[in-house]
């Protein structure tokens, strides 16, 4: 206590100006975030790459049909080769007698032979397997009835899986463990101690979470953009007619699903101190991003897997889509799906910041779960 | 003026506080000064409502401290912390907005304040290409872009070279002579000794003494003079009623009971031969601070 010397000024006449707004504080945040990532090189250069391997392999996918089929050299004695010049995609050596067939099957030089005559039946030769193209061709084939003449076909459904199962990774992955970087930045170089001096914990949070996602929104949005442009550029009908509502599902959940996802980054990154030991603690959520991934590789033509993991919230916005493309779902399946996750994520971010403000401002060793959720503030 | 009124808090089973009060006067630069672990950066955090006490208040004027008036405090983390990958100016950008300001008003600010701490040419450089002691100012700078009201500074001048200590001297005392209340901690006794107005001695959680600097330094003092003669002054142990401390041929160091008796020394110095000085001896801080924490 100074009783000695009185102040001989006053303080200066505070323009009293309020804390920053809640809001206002989540916008200079986000917006923040925002502008780091773009202007990072690092993150332009992967951004482009990723569209362009996705502009890659749409392009690919429209033009498959052409690319999986060639022509098989047969091989045939004049009485068999009349009816094997008949067959699709077959180019025939004629030759004099079965034992020559038998010669050029072994060599190599034609893949398949085929000898004996319409009448007393053929005899189909092969090197080491059975070609079974050929076989078909000269089978004779039941009648078949489609029900469904226009389901997706399988290896199709698998590629669209594939890459809506891709595509949700590694963005989740990509903007997660951004988010992740920048929270433990901020706790690793102490300028969160400067941060929460002005904000509140949650606005700082929020605006992270606000900031990665918009990026990874329109990343998302390109990648639609891309898919449905090259739709309409090519006419592909399975991708404009078939895809387009699943794309837009996929969108919607996405956007959820992700905002879910990048708060619980969030939280992790902040029980450490350290970028080195953010691997480990981020290794859980990794798994969860990764699983449905997997599981929409293996599973992506089995509606019950599909039905349960729509349902789960890490996997939704992977799974609904898909169901929705092979025709499997209800329309009102759709939005439960949408609801369950709205709620988990709702779930996520309460979890989140609460973890995340109780453990920002302990440095040293990562901090354990169990002790940030009992301790109070 | 900030008050601190009983303020106690404990991480875990560690009770850090134990009863901490005392008040940091506007206008007056408060030094601060404790072992490692005595409490300071925990003090300084709760202050800030960065942590929350688990009993006490803090007072602004008499009224409890609000959200408001906190986040005009300007503030410097003891553990540097900027962006790394950021430009100088667009963290004080950045903070500026955060604590109020508009992006122009902060841009404005910024520009003048890096001018005055001698950093504007560094002031598009990423943070981490600049020296130590650049980066030292870029964080003072962050503490000040928003006109504070208040300054609440941990260790402010560890680390810091010696021409980078005067400018940031400077600095805070302009923000202390504009009238607002200025605490910060040091472990340097010397450069507490040189600028702080007020001391707050902080050991285990304990305020061990605060007040002015020269009534800390009073009471914990005995009355001493040094006298320095051309001569011999030997003869000073011989004066009754007066104990010599230190003495080394020509000078010498004792303790009188009365500022008479002091005099009258001076007087026969005078009277033996030429005085080179006499004065009053104030004892360094770093006495006084290993005996009030001991």
């Amino acid at each position: 206590m100074s009783t000695l010397q009185q102040p001989t000024r006053t303080q200066p006449a505070a323009t009293d100006h309020a804390r920053v707004s809640f809001s206002r504080a989540v916008t200079i945040v986000a917006k923040r975030e925002i502008m780091v990532r773009l202007r990072s090189k690092a993150f332009v250069i992967s951004t482009i790459i990723f569209l362009a391997a996705i502009l890659a392999s749409v392009v690919l996918a429209t033009q498959a049909g052409s690319l999986f089929s060639s022509t098989t050299s047969v091989a045939a004695t004049a009485d068999a080769a009349a009816t094997v010049a008949q067959l699709p995609d077959v180019e025939v050596t004629e030759v004099a007698s079965a034992e020559e067939v038998r010669e050029l099957v072994a060599d190599g030089t034609v893949a398949a032979g085929v000898v004996g005559s319409p009448t007393e039946g053929f005899t189909v030769i092969g090197d080491r397997t059975a070609p079974e193209g050929i076989i078909q061709a000269l089978s004779v084939t039941p009648q078949v009835e489609l029900l469904d003449p226009d389901a997706p076909n399988p290896m199709l459904t698998y590629f669209i899986g594939l890459g809506f199962g891709l595509v949700f990774f590694m963005s989740a992955m990509t903007y997660g463990s951004t988010i992740a970087q920048s929270v433990v930045e901020e706790k690793q170089t102490r300028i969160v101690e400067i941060l929460l001096a002005a904000i509140p914990a949650r606005a700082l949070l929020a605006g992270k979470v606000i900031g990665n996602s918009l990026l990874a929104f329109a990343q998302i949005a390109l990648v639609a953009l891309i898919v449905v442009g090259t739709g309409a550029a090519t006419g592909d009908t399975v991708l404009l007619d078939g895809l387009g509502i699943p794309v837009l599902w996929f969108v919607a959940l996405f956007t959820v699903g992700f905002v879910m996802i990048a708060a619980l980054y969030a939280a992790t990154a902040s029980l450490v101190s350290r970028v080195e030991d953010l691997g480990s603690a981020t290794s859980p959520i990794m798994m969860l991003v990764m699983i449905p991934y997997f599981l929409v590789i293996f599973f992506n033509n089995n509606p019950t897997v599909l039905a349960v993991m729509s349902y789960v919230p890490f996997s939704a916005p992977v799974a609904v889509p898909m169901r929705i493309f092979i025709g499997t779902s209800a329309w009102w399946e759709s939005l439960l799906s949408l609801a369950v996750l709205v709620l988990a994520m709702v779930l996520a971010i309460r979890v989140a910041a609460l973890i995340y403000e109780r453990s920002l401002l302990r440095t040293g060793a990562r901090v354990k779960l169990g002790d940030v959720l009992r301790s109070g503030s | 003026m900030i008050s601190l009124r009983g303020i106690n808090r404990s991480f875990g089973d560690h009770q850090v506080l134990h009863d901490v009060s005392f008040d940091v006067v506007p206008g007056r630069m408060t030094g601060f000064v404790g072992a490692n672990g005595s409490g300071k950066t925990t003090t300084m955090r709760i202050v800030l409502g960065v942590l929350a006490p688990h009993s006490g208040t803090v007072e602004v004027d008499g009224e409890p401290i609000t959200g408001g008036y906190r986040s005009r405090i300007g503030y410097m983390p003891e553990e540097r912390g900027l962006y790394p990958k950021m430009s100088v100016i667009d963290q004080l950008v950045y903070l500026g907005e955060l604590h109020g300001l508009t992006a122009a008003d902060a841009r404005r600010r910024g520009t003048d304040l890096l001018e005055r701490l001698g950093l504007a040419e560094r002031a598009g450089d990423h943070v981490e290409a600049l020296s130590l002691g650049n980066q030292q100012r870029a964080q003072i700078a962050a503490a000040l872009v928003h006109d504070p009201v208040a300054l609440i500074l941990d260790e402010p001048f560890s680390g810091l070279d010696p021409m980078a200590v005067e400018t940031t001297l400077g600095v805070l005392r302009d923000v202390a002579d504009a009238g607002a209340p200025v605490l910060f901690s040091s472990h340097q006794l010397d450069v507490v000794e040189r600028l702080c107005d007020d001391l707050v001695i902080i050991a285990d959680g304990r305020v061990r003494a605060s007040g002015g600097r020269e009534e800390i330094r009073a009471r914990h003092s005995s009355p001493e003079w040094t006298l320095v003669t051309a001569g011999d002054t030997g003869w000073v142990r011989g004066v009754p009623g007066v104990d010599v401390i230190e003495f080394d041929g020509g000078h010498v160091r004792f303790a009188a009971s009365s500022p008479e008796l002091a005099d009258r020394v001076l007087r026969e110095a005078v009277e033996r031969g030429s005085v080179i000085s006499f004065g009053p001896y104030h004892r360094p801080l770093t006495e006084i601070f290993a005996e009030v924490v001991r």
